[in-house]
């Protein structure tokens, strides 16, 4: 599935970069080298941590998106170092348990 | 880019003071290998342990030096630091070990997962440590 066509299904809100990509599976997880040890490319990295080195994770680990869970916001920094980098963030209301849940229910449909 | 002996080399001061900034040069690498053409796997592994090497440097050592080395079948990373040193290399190996503070873990980081990534993603990996001297680790990615 695209991302834009995930994100309507779930009403996530776009924070910034595009959306058009596909995705392949999903990482949950906040410490950063665990994500980077066990998160595969192209998958949606859910997680609450939002400082500027989620976006050189999220860079490196090549992930199709960040997922921003129970509504965190991107600092400023971090905001202007993902739409320099060109990452696709999305934030949600619903905790990374909810949000892994509904994206199951979302793929079944 | 690629010069006569088929061999690009570069340099990173990666800054100790700032630590929003660390992994700079991880990120400059990735677009480099990228030019060149290298595929996307070997990219994500260089770049994550380098990465994870540069978090470390400025954790623990006060930032440091890291030296790339590109040639078309390997790829050399090496990393330097005049830190502490670490006191015992097979424990700072072991998967959740950490020596990182509070502050550090706030930001996602000192899950103990740093060397045993750098180490995964390598097929080669050194490590020259001296206690109060710093520490040096040569790592290489065969492309």
């Amino acid at each position: 599935m695209r991302l834009d066509q995930l994100a309507e299904k779930l009403d996530l809100k776009h924070i910034c970069g595009s959306t058009d990509r596909e995705y392949d599976g999903v990482y949950a997880g906040d410490l950063l080298s665990w994500v980077m040890s066990n998160a595969s490319a192209d998958n949606i990295w859910i997680t609450i941590m939002s400082n500027l080195n989620v976006i050189a994770v999220a860079s490196l680990t090549e992930v199709a998106c960040v997922l921003l869970a129970e509504d965190v916001t991107l600092s400023d920094e971090a905001l202007k170092a993902a739409e320099e980098k060109n990452i696709t963030v999305f934030s949600s209301g619903k905790t990374a348990y909810e949000l892994c849940v509904a994206i199951a229910k979302a793929e079944e449909e | 880019m690629i010069s006569v002996d088929d061999t690009v080399k570069f340099h990173f001061d990666v800054d100790g003071e700032n630590f929003s900034s660390a992994g700079e040069a991880s990120i400059i690498m990735k677009k480099s290998l990228r030019q060149l053409g290298f595929p996307q796997n070997v990219i994500r592994r260089v770049t994550i342990a380098m990465y994870e090497g540069e978090i470390n440097m400025v954790i623990h050592a006060n930032g440091g030096q890291a030296d790339v080395e590109i040639s078309p079948d390997e790829i050399k990373i090496v990393l330097e630091d005049s830190g502490p040193g670490i006191a015992d290399v097979d424990l700072a190996m072991q998967e959740g070990y950490s020596t990182a503070k509070d502050n550090i873990r706030a930001l996602g980081f000192g899950a103990g997962m740093g060397l045993p990534n750098m180490k995964k993603y390598t097929d080669s990996m050194e490590i020259e440590t001296e206690i109060g001297v710093g520490t040096k680790i040569t790592m290489t990615v065969k492309t």
